[in-house]
């Protein structure tokens, strides 16, 4: 170890595998996860969501999943839960739709309407 | 970069160890491999999280899901629902943590609500065989601003503005201790570390080393720097082989990474570090016998001064301090002073880790404010007594310190408080007992232990202890005389007042405070020839209630030594009190409770 400087890029370098292990209060971005999610092709969006959300450096974003959210003919079925507002459900998700509802919800803050369960129904 | 969405923490500490974590883990590889998630899906063996009681213990993240008890069967499900489908198994889960079937993180539960983690603020929560993660959780940045930035004198007094004290036990300050070693004067000197921790019950060093490694040696250096040390020993128990493990694993990576050896982060210091193995003799942890071991030679203590800031180590100045001690260094480097000093009362700085064991629900490691109240301790983060029995008394600072009853639950735990209930706080080692224990019988095992480790150097603690042993014997097989119980005060008094070291100073302690306390129990020994809480063998007599025997024979057909008689059907049975040697297999084995001890 020479310096300081280097020390610290270990560091963040370090962390970026170590930051799941948190409690947080922010977003939580939950993925129907049983065997209709699964089938439909949820574990892609999952992961696309889980890379998005660390290549974007959102701290206080939670990925997750779920068992069947009930909707089977809709899967794969993203939730996306913020403090103060109420939940949104995008349904018949792709890795594409995912990334479009990280950047445009998620990071900016507009829900995408046509995504919803509610414009689907 | 690695990138996965789940991480699966599964405590590799010696409890969850020997409670079988290490075949979770090889369970769960195979599963993970099994449905292709070794992409998706970290797994992580960790330090102690502190419940041991739950063990073997499998955290999950990011949902901090908190199972106990892991089967090797329950991988699979556990696998299958939550890591493949995302259900968590809610009966898997530790069951405070589902509270209206709403399932709560970890930080969340009881246990560790009152906690403030400080000492084990990376037990349990980083890969102790991966530096980086360390470095992740601000590892080595202390160090870095305490070579780059600040001098020897100025570390000292960050020590001693801290408020720290000893750890092991004796509650000495610890920059006082650095301040002394630093002005000694020394061609050569030595950083050492005492993890030779032998109380009976106790396991907070063992737990900071396996769990958290690189905390000591970055502190290592840290003293080392302040005291103008370039070489440190480790002094650990070959007992603790996981805790050995680590940490040579530890120190070979921080080799790798130059935070040990020469010219570390660019700057004229240099550090080297080693581990000693002790063949775990209680009086090794006493600070000049440790010196001694270290060196090769026989472990004894010898007479104070020179003290080991003085003449230590191959009778250099040499800087001693114990485990958690230095765990704490980082910290109130990163955070400051201050910081450290806002955290619990006027005399007793910072945090304290405590092992809880005895009858106490939560059995395990824990680490609270100085201050926090036995009772916060023993009925909120242990969970009280089991079974819905009475607690009797806490026994802290093991086989130097002694018990304390009911009466001072409300005490707030700090070293003087402590000491002045006639017990101290010790490593932490904190045995919880309830009514059925007997409190001669708790001094008798205290002073079987003593006898056994004292080193037989000085006459008082050789000869005296195992006279004091005698006399407990005595009493507790019913031959004992009022005459016994003053001899026994008078010997705890000389061997406290006239031995060579801590060992033989603090052994009449557990015996003393009972006296103190429960000196009813020792007049029902002698006196009544009674054993209150029905320990006692000798002095319990088992009795068949005749109103209550069915006449069904089946005491008779257990007693080993054949002296119950009676006919069945047609006559209660009856123990013959001289021959019975007062097993209790009639007790036990009688199906209408029929049968009494007194």
């Amino acid at each position: 170890m020479k310096s300081l400087e280097e020390l610290e890029k270990i560091r963040e370098e370090a962390l970026k595998k170590v930051d799941i292990r948190h409690d947080r209060e922010g977003t939580r971005i939950v993925v129907g996860m049983a065997t209709c999610g699964i089938s439909a092709g949820a574990r892609p969006v999952l992961m696309a969501l889980v890379e998005e959300v660390k290549k974007r450096n959102l701290k206080e974003v939670v990925v997750s999943q779920t068992g069947c959210i009930g909707v089977c003919r809709l899967e794969p079925i993203v939730e996306v839960y913020r403090p103060g507002h109420e939940k949104v459900t995008y349904v018949e998700m792709t890795v594409d739709k995912a990334k479009r509802v990280l950047l445009e919800h998620i990071v900016n803050g507009n829900v995408i309407d046509e995504y919803t369960i509610g414009a689907v129904k | 970069m690695e990138l996965y969405r789940s991480h699966v923490l599964i405590c590799g500490g010696t409890g969850c160890t020997s409670s079988g974590s290490k075949n979770i883990e090889e369970v769960f590889r195979a599963e993970l491999s099994k449905y292709n998630l070794t992409n998706e899906v970290k797994l992580v063996r960790t330090g102690c999280f502190g419940l041991c009681e739950a063990g073997p213990i499998v955290i999950i993240y990011p949902e901090g899901a908190f199972y106990s008890h892991v089967k090797v069967k329950d991988v699979t499900r556990i696998t299958e629902e939550h890591l493949l489908k995302g259900r968590i198994v809610t009966d898997l889960l530790f069951k405070e943590s589902v509270v209206d079937s709403k399932v709560r993180s970890i930080n969340e539960v009881d246990f560790y609500k009152k906690q403030q983690r400080v000492a084990l603020r990376n037990c349990g929560v980083i890969n102790p065989e991966d530096i980086t993660e360390y470095i992740a959780f601000d590892g080595y940045r202390a160090l870095g601003k305490v070579l780059t930035e600040l001098q020897p004198e100025d570390v000292i007094e960050i020590v001693k503005k801290s408020g720290l004290r000893g750890r092991g036990g004796g509650g000495f300050p610890t920059g006082l201790k650095w301040e002394f070693t630093y002005r000694a004067q020394g061609d050569q000197k030595y950083v050492a570390c005492n993890a030779d921790e032998g109380d009976p019950g106790a396991f907070m060093d063992r737990s900071v080393l396996e769990g958290d490694p690189h905390a000591v040696i970055e502190a290592m250096a840290i003293a080392g720097y302040a005291v103008g040390a370039d070489q440190g020993y480790i002094y650990v128990r070959a007992e603790y082989p996981i805790a050995v493990h680590r940490l040579q694993i530890a120190i070979d990576q921080a080799k790798e990474y130059g935070l040990l050896g020469k010219n570390i982060f660019g700057t004229e210091f240099s550090f080297d570090l080693e581990i000693r193995l002790g063949a775990g003799a209680f009086v090794c942890g006493e600070e000049t016998a440790l010196l001694n071991s270290i060196e090769g030679k026989r472990g004894m203590p010898r007479p104070r001064p020179p003290f080991p800031a003085v003449k230590g180590l191959w009778q250099k100045p040499t800087l001693l301090n114990n485990v958690e001690t230095y765990a704490n260094i980082p910290q109130i480097i990163l955070k400051g002073p201050e910081w450290f000093a806002g955290i619990g009362t006027e005399k007793s700085k910072g945090t304290k880790v405590f092992a809880l064991g005895g009858k106490i629900n939560n059995t395990g490691l824990l680490e609270i404010p100085m201050g926090t109240t036995l009772r916060e301790v023993i009925f909120e983060v242990g969970g009280g007594i089991p079974d819905g029995k009475a607690f009797k008394a806490v026994q802290t600072g093991g086989p130097s310190g002694g018990c304390i009853t009911a009466d001072y639950l409300d005490t707030p735990i700090d070293y003087d408080n402590l000491i002045a209930l006639g017990s101290m706080m010790g490593s932490g080692g904190m045995i919880v007992m309830d009514e059925d224990n007997c409190m001669v019988d708790i001094a008798r095992f205290f002073l079987d232990f003593t006898v056994d480790e004292s080193c037989g150097k000085c006459t008082p603690c050789r000869e005296g202890t195992k006279r004091m042993l005698e006399i407990l014997e005595k009493i507790t097989e019913g031959k004992g005389t009022p005459a016994d119980i003053e001899k026994l005060e008078s010997l705890a008094n000389t061997i406290k007042s006239s031995s060579l070291c801590g060992l033989g100073q603090t052994a009449p302690n557990p015996v003393l405070s009972t006296l103190r306390y429960f000196r009813n129990e020792y007049d029902a020994h002698v006196h009544e020839k009674r054993c209150p809480a029905g320990v006692c063998q000798a002095l319990l007599s088992y009795l068949i209630i005749p109103e209550a025997c069915k006449k069904c024979g089946i005491c008779a057909n257990k007693c080993p030594v054949g002296c119950i008689d009676g006919v069945k059907g047609k006559e209660a049975y009856k123990i013959r009190q001289e021959q019975c040697i007062k097993c209790g297999a009639c007790m036990e084995a009688c199906p209408f409770k029929a049968i009494e001890r007194k």
